[in-house]
């Protein structure tokens, strides 16, 4: 459903009062936006449930957008304050690996990946399953870098952090997805370098 | 920061277009001529496609509908700048300047600036100081109740700026530490 108009046009008639054209951009950025949200948690129920949040509370605030960036960077900024509330509410302290719960998670992904028991995977699942391993943070810096679009000057408008500051997050987050994707799919990752 | 965390760096400066053109013609040569910057470079780049090339999840069918019915409750909200007049505000900051600035003013106005009789061999500003800060009760206006409130509400403000500020820098060194 693309009628080719920009995303700025179609924000303009929904403000005049063609608001069923809001679908357009709900179509448009569903996957972007639950992609996103999935970084933050595991549950596709809950995804759900705060992906529609996000669009409702952006439409409720259209009006607020004033064009000066991207409507991706402006809609992704909702999406990240929207799910650290989430898991505030939910009590996830997503530094600590302290805690019994983080712990039991770890033993039960590395026990499932040593005993090499499960199924060859394309690589793209591969690659969504090792960034489901990085902290939310990490994960949501790749997913703005490279499935976004966003440029590091917007990724750091979003995250409210300098694009220098973005560029070494966003160094770390790869260097720690190549760590994970080493450690938990030898096999799938020396196929992909011998390719 | 290590040799092989440097390579990197500069290699994913490199794919990514973010260096300098003497930057990126030095990698480009590096790449050409040493064998382990080229097997670093390779490898990152497969990682670097591989991450490109992921697919993005998608919701349930039914989402935009979803979606839909929920904001036909709402309407959309006006713009901030449609109800927030910063002319306003800027008239509010003025009164309250002007307010400060004719107390000042009427104090001012107040205080004796001649020298007394009495005065030995202190400098005639300290003089003029002592003598209109002896007209004052000082301890009637600090003792006062509405001085301990002001006080009080002064306290709290800062104590909630300094949290503020001290939540700020640790979510700053946090985000960057990691």
């Amino acid at each position: 459903m693309n009628n080719g108009l920009t995303d700025k046009e179609v924000i303009s008639r929904i403000l005049l009062g063609e608001s069923a054209l809001f679908a357009l951009l709900v179509e448009r950025y569903q996957n972007y936006v639950f992609t996103l949200v999935l970084r933050f948690t595991d549950s596709r129920e809950d995804a759900e449930e705060i992906s529609q949040d996000i669009f409702v509370k952006s439409y409720r605030s259209l009006a607020d957008f004033r064009g000066e960036s991207k409507f991706s960077t402006w809609l992704y900024t909702i999406v990240r304050t929207s799910c650290i509330t989430f898991l505030r509410k939910k009590k996830l302290d997503t530094t600590s690996i302290d805690s019994e719960r983080t712990f039991s998670q770890l033993e039960n992904q590395e026990s499932g990946f040593n005993a090499n028991t499960i199924e060859q995977k394309s690589r793209h699942a591969m690659v969504n399953e090792a960034i489901r391993l990085l902290s939310p943070d990490d994960a949501q810096v790749i997913t703005l870098f490279y499935q976004g679009e966003q440029s590091l000057e917007e990724i750091g408008k979003i995250m409210s952090l300098e694009p220098n500051t973005v560029k070494v997050k966003l160094h770390r987050a790869r260097h720690r997805l190549k760590d994970k994707m080493e450690k938990y799919f030898t096999q799938e990752v020396s196929e992909l370098h011998h390719d | 920061m290590n040799t092989q965390d440097h390579i990197e760096q500069r290699l994913w400066d490199y794919i990514d277009g973010l260096s300098t053109p003497d930057e990126h013609s030095a990698v480009a040569a590096l790449i050409a001529a040493n064998r382990e910057w080229q097997r670093k470079y390779k490898e990152l780049l497969d990682v670097h496609q591989l991450m490109g090339s992921t697919e993005l999840e998608a919701p349930s069918m039914r989402f935009t509908k979803n979606v839909m019915e929920e904001i036909s409750q709402y309407q959309v909200a006006p713009a901030t700048k449609n109800y927030i007049n910063k002319n306003i505000i800027r008239s509010i900051g003025a009164f309250f300047l002007l307010m400060i600035g004719s107390f000042l003013f009427y104090f001012l106005r107040q205080m004796q600036w001649t020298d007394s009789p009495s005065s030995s061999r202190q400098s005639p500003y300290t003089q003029v100081l002592q003598n209109n800060l002896n007209k004052f009760n000082w301890g009637k206006i600090l003792g006062s109740p509405y001085m301990s409130i002001f006080m009080l509400i002064n306290v709290i403000l800062a104590l909630v700026l300094v949290d503020m500020y001290l939540q700020t820098l640790k979510r700053r060194s946090r985000l960057i530490n990691k």
